[in-house]
């Protein structure tokens, strides 16, 4: 019997059967979405209530107490969506310096032959993971709130800085003319001396002597810069805070609901980052270390030279979701009167305008693109960081 | 992140589920209120005199029970109201999305909640206003001396946009830190991180009791705002907010005319009209909202009147002792009015 030749059916070509249904599934999101979209607006027109997005230039007639743009009763909805915004950076950006380096702290310290440190490590780790991040925010806030004086009785450090129950007031630095060029010279300094420290790098490595650091870095960072800085006519001056009437007028205002809840936040995660670099040091295979100390090197010159470099490589992954739960966590803010993102805009704002749709789905659209970013850098530094395979 | 998640699904129930209000004829709510068996009512999350609940849950105060006037009206038995607390920043999303089917819960009655929000103010239970109190101590004795003050609120409210213009208005400079919920905000003031609380005069009264030390703080005199506190529904239902403002009415009808719940019995065979009518004995006036004509008795026999409910929760038979004041009768200097039932 002679086979006739049979063209194959075109469902049986696999890639373009699931090019097509990839392209049906998207479609079908697509209009779910739309559909939801339809719905709501049509739902919004039936239950008379305003829609879009025309609010974003109305007056917002509310005060915002601590903000880091220029803000007042008078400004837009959208400069309060800026000042959340930037509120809510500021706390994540803080809180996450401060988180690692602690964090960091406690991993290593977990790992210490010193039995005290790797003890007391370990409590701290287990007691503050294990205690509701929102109590940590009450407690700092609250408990700092008793023993601080009233603003009249404050707390005087060195006569430009005052801690009070109103915060910790601090001299805001001011450039005036001559700022701007001093500003240039200190710039021009600092990178020279990285550029420098680079090639005293290299030249070690190709001759074995480097550049005579001690002094370029003596005059680069110090020599030049002082000079330039009376050169300009000592460019700057400090708006030192005053107490007048109820509260200190000047200078800079740390508030305690910024210190509570940065404090909070870091503390709570730095347990959690503490818990990431033990396990990626406890990663690294153990003749890593045995190699580096038959090698002669020191202890410190161990853990900075052998053990973190590959210890980086399992702990950013990790970090990286630490990172995003730190600055999703600070929307907590609102329960100690912190006005960040979620509290000026997804809260006051909203109740305002009652515009619940579109002020939840420009804050979701924000969140995400805060932890996206974040993500990419992170990702981007652990690119940079993996086993380089030659 | 409770009122995201609450704000978040109301939203997603407005963008899925709700179907456009549809105009049934007679009231859609009352139906699907008769239906269930129980009225559900939304009211604040504590605030003494108005909505309270006790250790064993049980709700009290003024807004409360305006809920139960109506669910005597309905059932003839005011405890067929489930009450839902909510906090100032979720109440409209819940309205809206239909947690319940009136917010009575000191709600003041603005333009942009009655129009923009897409909501009907039924009227006005409480007249009140905006207050500060402050530390006696300092010996601040009106609010303009409070410039510079940092003052202690609870967001979600309309006091963020009254201080505001307050202190706009009055050349002053303030700070004002907005808690979420009001047990922090108090907190906060009572520690000292504020010069000042600020919220509607009558919760001024109702926080000094939440104080360590109550006497050691005044109410200052000066009133920065109109606060007209009412229940509300959603637009749309224009029967049902009729039901829920002639509740009112009809409390502040029998106060003028002297029917208590202790007289409401025999005042069925008074011969005064205007008696015969509010109480049923003359007319359609229950029958025609869609309830029995004996609506105001069941009302006033389980609820009391308007004066009654006032003294009661908040006036000097409360806690709170707040005098009566512009809530009197119109009659008796005041601004409580209703319109006639005929």
């Amino acid at each position: 019997m002679a086979m006739s030749p049979k063209r194959e059916p075109i469902w049986a070509d696999a890639r373009l059967r699931g090019f097509v249904l990839q392209a049906l599934f998207l479609a079908a999101v697509v209009a779910l979405l739309a559909m939801f979209a339809l719905n709501a607006a049509e739902n919004l027109r039936a239950l008379n209530r305003a829609s879009g997005f025309g609010f974003l230039d109305q007056v917002a007639g509310f005060d915002i107490a601590f903000h880091l743009i220029d803000y007042g009763r008078a400004s837009t909805f959208l400069d309060a969506l800026w000042v959340g915004l930037l509120n809510t950076l500021l706390v994540a950006v803080i809180g996450i310096v401060l988180a690692t380096v602690l964090g960091f702290l406690l991993g290593i310290g977990q790992l210490s032959s010193n039995w005290l440190v790797a003890k007391l490590a370990t409590a701290y780790i287990e007691f503050v993971r294990n205690v509701p991040l929102l109590l940590q925010i009450f407690f700092w806030y609250f408990s700092m709130m008793s023993p601080l004086p009233r603003p009249q009785s404050a707390i005087e450090i060195g006569g430009v800085a005052f801690l009070s129950n109103r915060g910790l007031f601090v001299p805001r630095i001011e450039g005036v003319e001559g700022s701007g060029l001093f500003l240039i010279v200190l710039a021009a300094c600092v990178s020279a001396f990285f550029l420098l420290r680079r090639l005293s790098h290299k030249r070690r490595e190709r001759t074995g002597t480097p550049l005579p650091m001690l002094p370029i870095s003596l005059g680069l960072l110090a020599i030049v810069p002082a000079a330039a800085f009376f050169l300009t006519g000592v460019p700057f001056t400090a708006d030192i805070p005053v107490l007048a009437g109820r509260n200190f007028t000047g200078g800079m205002a740390i508030t305690p609901e910024l210190i509570a809840l940065v404090l909070a936040l870091s503390l709570y995660t730095a347990s959690y980052i503490g818990e990431i670099v033990r396990s990626g040091i406890e990663g690294v295979p153990k003749g890593q270390a045995e190699a580096s100390a038959a090698l002669g090197l020191s202890r410190g010159q161990r853990l900075r030279l052998v053990i973190i470099p590959q210890a980086m490589r399992i702990i950013i992954p990790p970090l990286t979701s630490q990172y995003l739960n730190l600055t999703k966590n600070s929307s907590l803010a609102a329960a100690i009167a912190f006005p960040d993102l979620v509290h000026v805009f997804a809260g006051t704002a909203l109740n305002q305008t009652g515009q619940a749709i579109e002020i939840l789905a420009i804050t979701m659209i924000i969140y995400l693109a805060i932890s996206l970013l974040t993500s990419l850098a992170m990702n981007v530094y652990n690119a940079r960081i993996q086993l380089k395979e030659r | 992140m409770r009122f995201v998640l609450s704000v978040f699904l109301g939203a997603l129930a407005l963008a899925v589920v709700a179907s456009p209000a549809s105009a049934q004829s007679g009231s859609a709510t009352l139906d699907a209120v008769k239906a269930r068996g129980y009225l559900m009512c939304g009211v604040s999350d504590g605030l003494a005199g108005f909505s309270n609940p006790d250790a064993q849950g049980n709700w009290s105060g003024l807004d409360v029970d305006f809920c139960r006037a109506i669910a005597a009206a309905i059932f003839d038995d005011p405890n067929a109201v489930r009450f839902t607390p909510s906090t100032a920043k979720e109440r409209f999303t819940a309205l809206q999305s239909g947690e319940f089917d009136l917010l009575s819960r000191n709600t003041t009655w603005t333009m942009q909640r009655d129009i923009a929000l897409g909501f009907t103010f039924a009227g006005i239970i409480y007249y009140d206003g905006q207050g500060f109190i402050v530390r006696g101590a300092e010996g601040t004795t009106s609010a303009l001396q409070l410039n510079g003050a940092t003052v202690c609120t609870q967001s979600g409210t309309t006091t963020e946009l009254n201080i505001a213009d307050y202190f706009t208005a009055n050349n002053m400079t303030y700070e004002l830190l907005t808690f979420e919920k009001e047990a922090e905000a108090l907190q906060a003031y009572d520690e000292g991180r504020c010069d000042a609380y600020t919220t509607d005069q009558s919760g001024l009264y109702a926080a000094r009791l939440e104080m360590r030390n109550a006497d050691e703080h005044i109410i200052l005199p000066e009133i920065i705002s109109k606060e007209p506190l009412g229940p509300l529904v959603r637009q749309g239902d224009d029967r049902w907010a009729d039901i829920v403002r002639w509740v009112l009415f009809a409390q502040i009808n029998a106060e003028e005319l002297g029917v208590t719940s202790a007289n409401v019995g025999e005042m069925t065979g008074s011969s005064n009209p205007e008696i015969r009518r509010l109480l049923g004995v003359e007319g359609e006036f229950g029958a025609s909202m869609g309830l029995t004509n004996d609506w105001a008795v069941r009302i006033i026999r389980h609820m009391g009147n308007y004066g009654e409910m006032f003294e009661r929760n908040v006036g000097e038979g409360s806690i709170l002792k707040i005098a009566r004041g512009i809530n009197a009768l119109w009659s008796k200097g005041g601004l409580q009015y209703a319109p006639p039932v005929r």
